[in-house]
């Protein structure tokens, strides 16, 4: 399921083979299989090179074409309405609002999704008997198999109708604050779509975060304990720090996943015109759910549009990506030194 | 074993069919009709061609396509109808690309896309032509607690509604058309469609017609609500909020047995929708017709008390001229199926409208001089 994302890869970079010396003398001389074989790779491995560059090409030439029709600011505009329908035929589009509704149902989703996750994973791995605990391994690892089609209908069918309650108590308590106000509707809102997205991601999370735990080295344990410490003392001296950077990682990818999700988002949102800066109330649309929805019924314009949003999207999960590995190369260094 | 007896009696049968309607057909150019099918407008329906035939769009026709397909294909074993529904759009970029034959579409081809298809050639010299196909009634759609009569909503309130100008259910210009129904002072939650859609085009079209709504677009054009994809997403939204309205194809209504309004005519009285009332009030419209070109033009001053004014007709679209050569007798032979009685009758079942006959006449006539 989580194969569509690229991994954020925890590893330091000094543990992939080195290329070194390839072909050593230990071969006198490369035969004709030899060299068939070596060609044929080489082959492949530019073909897919190429294939890639024509693909990313033909991406940004679409997007390109799109972006010079487009009368308004792509980055700044909040209107989507790539085929004129509501212009005369004038595109008018921008990224803005559907970019900002991205990062913000996914920012809920990992705020709501990674503590659960990891607070699932030490129970799993440090306070449950083994096996029990890999039969909660087990029931958890289940969600990830649920599609995400059907968390979209039950968010939309279920989930929505009872967050009405916690949205109201959640705008008594901090309706202080503007962006937890609402016009006294409910229902429908980036913090529903957030909700659903944190249950998506929590058996992404909990899963890698369970495996990364359970290395935690043995010494470490029983020397914590040695020192007097209690349970919860052990996890944070010797569980938590040794973790770290691969659950880094784990919540990177889950949020990599919640920028990506389509479908579920767009069951669970409606759209508003402009941008909703409000997360309780009804309204806000993420790029995914708007290619999907929008795609269908698109021409020629609208259709180079929502591509061009697509590389909006991947470049916002790239750069999360490499925000992520800066992170864990510096704390990595800094355990290092 | 039984099942196999039976199935070599019908191919029997079919093929029995077969020979007698292509005699049929085959004498039309001397005498004047055969029997073979009986009640039908378009005459053109009962010759078989064989192929297959490929078709993509509107996801509104779905179920009337597959329910012509069905019984096409078994009137002419020889044709295989594919229709892909992937929505008006992407139904008409497939017929300019050449991997349908025909389009299906909720709207008439607006002047972009016919620009479209002049430049890109697809039928040689010739121009798409519009044919109604399916006509449809447009319910108005809403929960409020407690309330399960149909509401009167004029189409004034209506417009009022959808731009956010009369915001609760107990407002004076609402319960105004209402007497003797409690309305609660429930926040009303307008619910439109986010994807382009004729279902949108036709009621803003109702709407600003007689209602004094923004110009008729196929993306909604209303100022107030939330965008939901899809009939069945407005449908499920009124169904879940307490205070929701939205509009859907009648269907969806029956379907998710939600209570649907008497929306007003342009006399000012409440029409009940049922199907009947829609049909009435599309047989009053006026059909433009140039060349084969067909369409539609509803007549919103017309205000029989019979006559359900909010409906919506779908569109087929083929080339004028310029059809592949290969594909042309398919295209006529389904088409012309498709507006006839025969099929048409079927369709209320199916929660459409059927077209009355003066569109099915004006429909056969340009399907018979498709080239």
């Amino acid at each position: 399921m989580s194969s569509d994302t690229p991994p954020a890869v925890a590893e330091p970079a000094d543990q992939a083979p080195k290329p070194g010396p390839a072909r050593s003398g230990l071969t006198a001389k490369a035969g004709l299989g030899d060299r068939i074989f070596g060609g044929s790779a080489r082959g492949a491995a530019v073909f897919i090179l190429v294939l890639m560059a024509a693909i990313a090409g033909f991406l940004i030439y679409q997007a390109v074409n799109a972006i010079s029709e487009d009368k308004v600011n792509f980055l700044t505009s909040f209107t989507w309405d790539p085929d004129g329908n509501n212009t005369n035929g004038v595109p008018t589009f921008g990224i803005a609002a559907i970019a900002w509704g991205t990062l913000v149902t996914s920012l809920i989703g990992v705020l709501i999704g990674a503590p659960i996750a990891i607070a699932v994973a030490l129970f799993i791995t440090q306070y449950v008997p083994r096996t029990l605990g890999s039969i909660f391994g087990y029931v958890v690892d289940l969600l990830a198999a649920v599609p995400s089609v059907v968390y979209g209908l039950w968010g939309l069918l279920v989930l929505d109708q009872h967050m009405g309650g916690v949205s109201r108590l959640i705008e008594d308590v901090l309706g202080w604050i503007p962006l937890f106000k609402t016009n006294g509707t409910y229902g429908s809102s980036m913090f529903t779509a957030g909700v659903v997205l944190a249950i998506m991601i929590l058996p992404i999370i909990a899963a890698i975060a369970r495996e990364i735990y359970k290395q935690t080295p043995r010494e470490q344990v029983e020397a914590a304990y040695a020192l007097g410490a209690t349970k919860w003392e052990m996890i944070r001296l010797a569980v938590l720090p040794y973790g770290r950077n691969g659950v880094t990682s784990a919540i990177i990818l889950g949020f990599g996943r919640a920028l990506g999700e389509t479908i579920a988002v767009a069951m669970v949102l409606t759209t508003v015109p402009g941008l909703v800066t409000r997360i309780l109330q009804p309204g806000g649309n993420t790029i995914a759910a708007n290619i999907a929805t929008q795609f269908a019924d698109a021409f020629t314009t609208g259709r180079q549009a929502l591509i061009a949003s697509g590389l909006v999207l991947f470049l916002m999960t790239l750069l999360v990506n490499y925000a992520a590995r800066a992170v864990i190369r510096r704390s990595a260094k800094k355990a290092g030194a | 074993m039984k099942f196999q007896r039976y199935g070599a009696v019908a191919g029997v049968a079919v093929a029995a069919a077969l020979a007698l309607s292509a005699c049929g057909s085959d004498n039309n150019s001397t005498t004047s009709t055969s029997t073979s099918s009986a009640g039908s407008t378009g005459s053109s329906a009962s010759s078989c061609p064989s192929g297959t035939l490929n078709a993509a769009g509107s996801t509104a026709q779905t179920n009337a396509i597959s329910q012509f397909t069905k019984d096409y294909q078994t009137k002419c074993t020889g044709v295989t109808v594919n229709y892909n529904s992937n929505g008006s759009g992407a139904g008409v970029t497939s017929f300019i690309q050449r991997q349908a034959d025909f389009a299906g579409s909720d709207y008439a081809l607006s002047s972009t896309q016919a620009a479209q298809v002049t430049s890109s050639g697809r039928c040689g010299t010739g121009s798409a032509v519009d044919i109604p196909a399916v006509g449809g009634a447009i319910a108005v759609i809403y929960n409020i607690p407690n309330v399960t009569t149909s509401l009167n909503l004029s189409a004034k309130n209506l417009a009022a509604i959808f731009d956010g100008t009369i915001t609760t259910w107990n407002d004076a210009a609402i319960t105004k058309d209402n007497p003797g129904v409690t309305l609660p002072s429930t926040k009303i939650q307008p619910f439109f469609r986010s994807d382009t859609s004729g279902t949108s085009y036709n009621f803003s079209n109702y709407l600003n017609n007689l209602g004094g709504f923004a110009a008729p677009n196929k993306q909604w054009p209303g100022k107030a609500g939330q965008g939901v994809a899809k009939s069945s997403g407005v449908a499920a939204k009124v169904k879940a909020t307490a205070g929701g309205i939205g509009y859907a194809e009648y269907s969806y209504a029956t379907q998710d047995s939600l209570t649907f309004a008497n929306v007003s005519n342009a006399a000012g009285s409440f029409i009940k929708l049922t199907q009947t009332n829609a049909s009435n009030f599309i047989a009053k419209a006026k059909v433009a017709q140039t060349g084969a070109d067909t369409k539609l033009a509803f007549d919103y001053q017309y205000s029989a008390a019979d006559a359900y004014p909010n409906v919506l007709a779908t569109y087929e679209i083929a080339c004028g001229t310029g059809n592949d050569s290969t594909a042309l007798p398919l295209i006529k032979g389904f088409l012309g199926y498709v507006v006839s009685n025969t099929a048409q009758s079927e369709l209320t079942n199916l929660g459409y409208v059927p077209l009355p006959a003066s569109v099915q006449a004006a429909d056969a006539s340009a399907i018979s001089s498709l080239s």
